[in-house]
C-alpha cells in the first residue's frame, strides 16, 4: 500500500504520470485547478504500490511526496 | 611594494596597480595598445594564487568578469576600442546586475580596426553606455602614468562601493609611454560585499543576480536606483583639475593625454599675457556639468580640444546650455600626428583673438 | 509504518514556480539536477548559471545562488565564478541554441580549458522561448517557424551533434546524451547527471550532459507524442549514450 501527496494546483495536465503508473491509480479530474487545467486525481489509492514512478515523471513537481 | 619612483610604462603601471588593489581575477584577450596588461598579469596572478584566464574573445572575457564580479571579488578586464565594442552586451548586463568590476579601456583610433595611434574616439563608447538600455559606465580618464595607478585604485574602490562597473579610459599614448611614477599602497577602505555576493546559500536564503525583471514597476525602480547612484558618485567621487581658471577669459577643456599638452599651451599663453585657463574633467561620467556651468558664467568662451571629432564637446555644450550663451570652439582630430604645444597654442591665440579681443579690444591682453 | 520514498528535492525552493509549458521535459531535467545536488550534499556551496531562453527563470525554482548570463555566455560566466571561487560547485543550465549556437565558442573554449564546472544542455531541436524557430539541432525535414517547409540542408545546413563534438575536446571529463521519455530513462539520466557533477567535484574537468528533451508546445504534439519523437527520429540522429567517461576510469 502506497500513498502520494498531490498538489492539484501545480498540475498542468500533461498526464505523463497516468502513463507511468503501473497500477493505473491516477485519472483526470473533472474540475479545473487554479491554473485552469483539469489536473490528475488519485482514484484507486488502495491500489498504489508506492513505486513513485508518477513523481519521477512529473515535470511540475505536483506530486510532492510518495510514501510506501 | 616599492614606494620609490620608478620609470614605468602606463600599461605595466595599470597592471601592477590592479595587483596592489587586490584584484583577484583578471580576464583578457590581446589587443594593441594594451596587451602588456595581460602579459604582466599572466605571470603575476598565478604567482599570487589569483585567477588569470586568457579568454577566447572579449565577449567571453567580459562575461567571465560578470561571473567573477558576482562573487564579490575584485575583478578586471582590459581591452581597446573595437574589442571594447565586443564587450558592450556584457557591460549592459553588468550594469543591470549592479556587479562591481573594472574595465580598462586603452583607446586606439577608429572606427573599425582603425589603428594603434593615440585617439580619444571612444569617449562616447565609454561614457554613454555602448550597450542596450539605460545605463552609463562610470569613467575616469588619467593623463599620466601616475594617474593610471591612482585611478586604477579609484576605479576598484568606486566599483565596489557603489556596485557598478567602472572604466579607466586611457589611450595608446598613456599605455605605451614611460615616465616616473610611484606605486603606493591601495589607499581606500575595503568594502564588504557579503550582503549580496554569491557564495552559496548557506544559512541564508538563496540569492539571484539577474537583469531580467518581469514586473515593470520593479524594473523602473531598479533603473532609477542605478541613476541615483550616478548622482551620488558625482557628488562624492568627482575628480577634476582646474588650472588658472580664476580670472580667465577663455577656458580650454580637455581630458586624458591631450590635456597635458593643452596645459603646457595654457602655461605658454599665460606667459604671453593671455587670460587662459584649463578645465580637465577626470571623472568623465557622470559628467561634472555643474562645475562646467559655473566656469561658463565667468568666462567669455571655451575651446574644447580632443583627439576625436568632438565627443566631450557635446557634454560641454549641454553643461553650459542654460548657464550662459558663450561660444564653444572646438579643435581636434581623430588620429594622425599628436598635437604639439605650439599647435594648440596657435589655436588658443586664434580663438582668444576671435572671442576675447573682439569683445574687449586688445587692451584685454 | 509509512516510509517516505520520494519527496521534492531540497534544492528546489519550497515556494517554487515551474515556469515551463505542460509536459515539457525541462521540468524533469531541473528536478534531476536538484536531486543530484541534494544527493551530493552540495546545495549550500552551489552557484548556478541561468541562461537565456526557457531556463531564464531558474531562480524561480532552484533553491541556491543563481547568476544570470547573457544569451550563450553561461560557460564564460561559469568560468569567472569558478576561477574566483574554486571551492564552489558551479553548473550551467542552457538550451541547445544557447550552448551550441550563439554560445558555441564559449562552450568549446571553457571545456578546452577543462573548467571544473558542469554543463547541462537541453536539446529540443528548436528555440522554444521565442516560439519555435529552427536552431542548431533542428532535424532535417523538421518544420519550424523559420523552416516552414522542413529544414532543407541546402538552405539551413545540418543539425549540430553536440556530444560528438565535445567528446573530442580534451578538457571534458564526462560527456553523455540522455533522454527523459520514460521512468527508466529518467533514472539513467539522473545517474549520468551525477557523474557530470562528480567530474567537477573530482577536479577531472568539465562534465557535460545533453538531454534530448521535448517541446510539446512548439512541436504541436502531446507530451506523449513528443516522447515518442524523442525515442524515434531524435534518438536516430542524436544517439543517446555515454560518449566519454573519465569519472569511472578515475575510480
Amino acid at each position: 500500500m502506497g500513498r502520494i501527496v498531490l498538489n492539484r494546483d501545480r498540475c498542468k495536465a500533461c498526464y505523463l504520470c497516468m502513463d507511468a503508473c503501473p497500477k493505473k491509480v491516477l485519472e483526470e479530474d473533472s474540475t479545473v485547478n487554479a491554473l485552469g487545467y483539469y489536473p490528475v486525481k488519485v482514484n484507486e489509492e488502495k491500489e498504489c504500490i508506492g513505486c513513485a514512478m508518477c513523481a519521477r515523471v512529473c515535470p511540475d513537481i505536483a506530486i510532492e511526496k510518495v510514501y510506501k | 611594494m616599492n614606494k620609490e619612483k620608478q620609470l614605468m610604462k602606463g600599461n605595466y603601471a595599470i597592471a601592477q596597480a590592479a595587483v596592489e588593489a587586490g584584484c583577484q581575477s583578471y580576464f583578457g584577450y590581446p589587443i594593441t595598445p594594451q596587451s602588456e596588461i595581460g602579459e604582466y598579469l599572466s605571470t603575476k596572478m598565478p604567482e599570487l594564487g589569483r585567477a588569470f584566464v586568457a579568454a577566447e574573445s572579449e565577449v567571453a572575457a567580459i562575461n567571465m568578469l560578470l561571473g567573477a564580479g558576482s562573487t564579490g571579488v575584485k575583478a578586471m578586464t582590459s581591452s581597446s576600442s573595437c574589442a571594447v565594442a565586443l564587450m558592450q552586451e556584457g557591460l549592459s548586463f553588468i550594469a543591470g546586475d549592479e556587479i562591481p568590476c573594472v574595465l580598462v579601456s586603452v583607446m586606439r583610433a577608429g572606427p573599425g580596426l582603425g589603428y594603434i595611434y593615440s585617439s580619444q574616439g571612444d569617449y562616447n563608447q565609454a561614457t554613454k553606455g555602448g550597450g542596450n538600455g539605460d545605463y552609463k559606465l562610470v569613467t575616469y580618464a588619467p593623463a599620466s602614468v601616475q594617474e593610471c595607478i591612482d585611478l586604477t585604485y579609484k576605479c576598484f574602490y568606486v566599483s565596489q562601493k557603489y556596485r557598478t562597473p567602472c572604466c579607466l579610459l586611457a589611450d595608446g599614448m598613456l599605455g605605451q609611454m614611460m615616465e616616473p611614477a610611484v606605486i603606493g599602497h591601495y589607499p581606500y577602505e575595503e568594502i564588504d560585499q557579503s550582503s549580496w555576493a554569491l557564495d552559496g546559500a548557506k544559512n541564508r536564503p538563496p540569492r539571484a543576480i539577474a537583469s531580467i525583471e518581469r514586473d515593470q514597476e520593479t524594473l523602473r525602480k531598479r533603473v532609477e536606483k542605478i541613476f541615483e547612484k550616478y548622482n551620488k558618485i558625482l557628488e562624492n567621487e568627482n575628480i577634476f583639475e582646474k588650472y588658472e581658471t580664476e580670472g580667465a577669459k577663455l577656458v580650454i577643456t580637455a581630458f586624458g593625454s591631450i590635456a597635458r599638452i593643452a596645459k603646457a599651451a595654457v602655461k605658454l599663453a599665460r606667459k604671453n599675457g593671455l587670460k587662459v585657463g584649463l578645465f580637465r574633467p577626470i571623472l568623465l561620467n557622470p559628467f561634472p556639468e555643474k562645475i562646467v556651468s559655473e566656469i561658463a558664467q565667468k568666462v567669455d568662451g571655451f575651446l574644447d580640444i580632443e583627439l576625436n571629432c568632438g565627443q566631450m564637446l557635446q557634454d560641454i555644450k549641454a553643461s553650459i546650455a542654460e548657464a550662459a550663451t558663450i561660444p564653444v570652439k572646438f579643435y581636434g582630430r581623430p588620429a594622425g600626428v599628436m598635437m604639439t604645444v605650439e599647435e594648440i597654442y596657435k589655436q588658443i591665440e586664434n580663438v582668444y583673438k576671435e572671442i576675447v579681443e573682439k569683445k574687449y579690444g586688445t587692451a584685454c591682453i | 509504518m509509512e516510509q517516505l520514498v520520494y519527496k521534492k528535492p531540497d534544492a528546489i525552493k519550497d515556494d517554487f514556480k515551474i515556469t515551463f509549458c505542460p509536459g515539457c521535459d525541462h521540468g524533469s531535467a531541473v528536478k534531476l539536477v536538484a536531486e543530484v545536488i541534494d544527493e551530493l550534499g552540495v546545495r549550500e556551496k552551489t552557484i548556478g548559471i541561468a541562461s537565456v531562453g526557457c531556463s531564464v527563470f531558474s531562480y524561480d525554482f532552484f533553491n541556491m545562488d543563481i547568476v544570470e548570463a547573457a544569451h550563450g555566455r553561461s560557460l564564460a560566466v561559469a568560468t569567472g565564478v569558478k576561477r574566483s571561487k574554486p571551492d564552489k560547485v558551479v553548473f550551467t543550465y542552457q538550451g541547445d541554441g544557447d550552448l551550441a549556437s550563439i554560445g558555441l565558442a564559449e562552450t568549446i573554449h571553457a571545456m578546452t580549458r577543462g573548467e571544473k564546472v558542469t554543463a547541462i544542455c537541453i536539446n529540443n531541436t528548436t528555440y522554444g522561448m521565442t516560439g519555435g524557430q529552427a536552431g542548431p539541432t533542428t532535424l532535417i525535414g523538421q518544420v519550424t517557424t523559420t523552416t516552414t517547409k522542413g529544414r532543407n540542408p541546402d538552405i539551413s545546413g545540418y543539425p549540430l551533434k553536440i556530444c560528438e563534438i565535445l567528446k573530442e575536446v580534451d578538457g571534458t571529463a564526462y560527456v553523455a546524451r540522455v533522454t527523459l521519455d520514460s521512468p527508466a530513462a529518467i533514472m539513467n539520466a539522473k545517474k549520468c547527471i551525477k557523474k557530470a557533477f562528480e567530474a567537477q567535484l573530482k577536479g577531472l574537468g568539465t562534465g557535460f550532459i545533453e538531454i534530448l528533451a521535448t517541446c510539446p508546445t512548439n512541436w504541436k504534439m502531446t507530451p506523449q507524442e513528443s516522447h515518442a519523437r524523442v525515442r524515434g527520429e531524435m534518438s536516430e540522429v542524436f544517439k543517446p549514450g555515454v560518449y566519454k567517461d573519465k569519472v569511472s576510469e578515475a575510480i
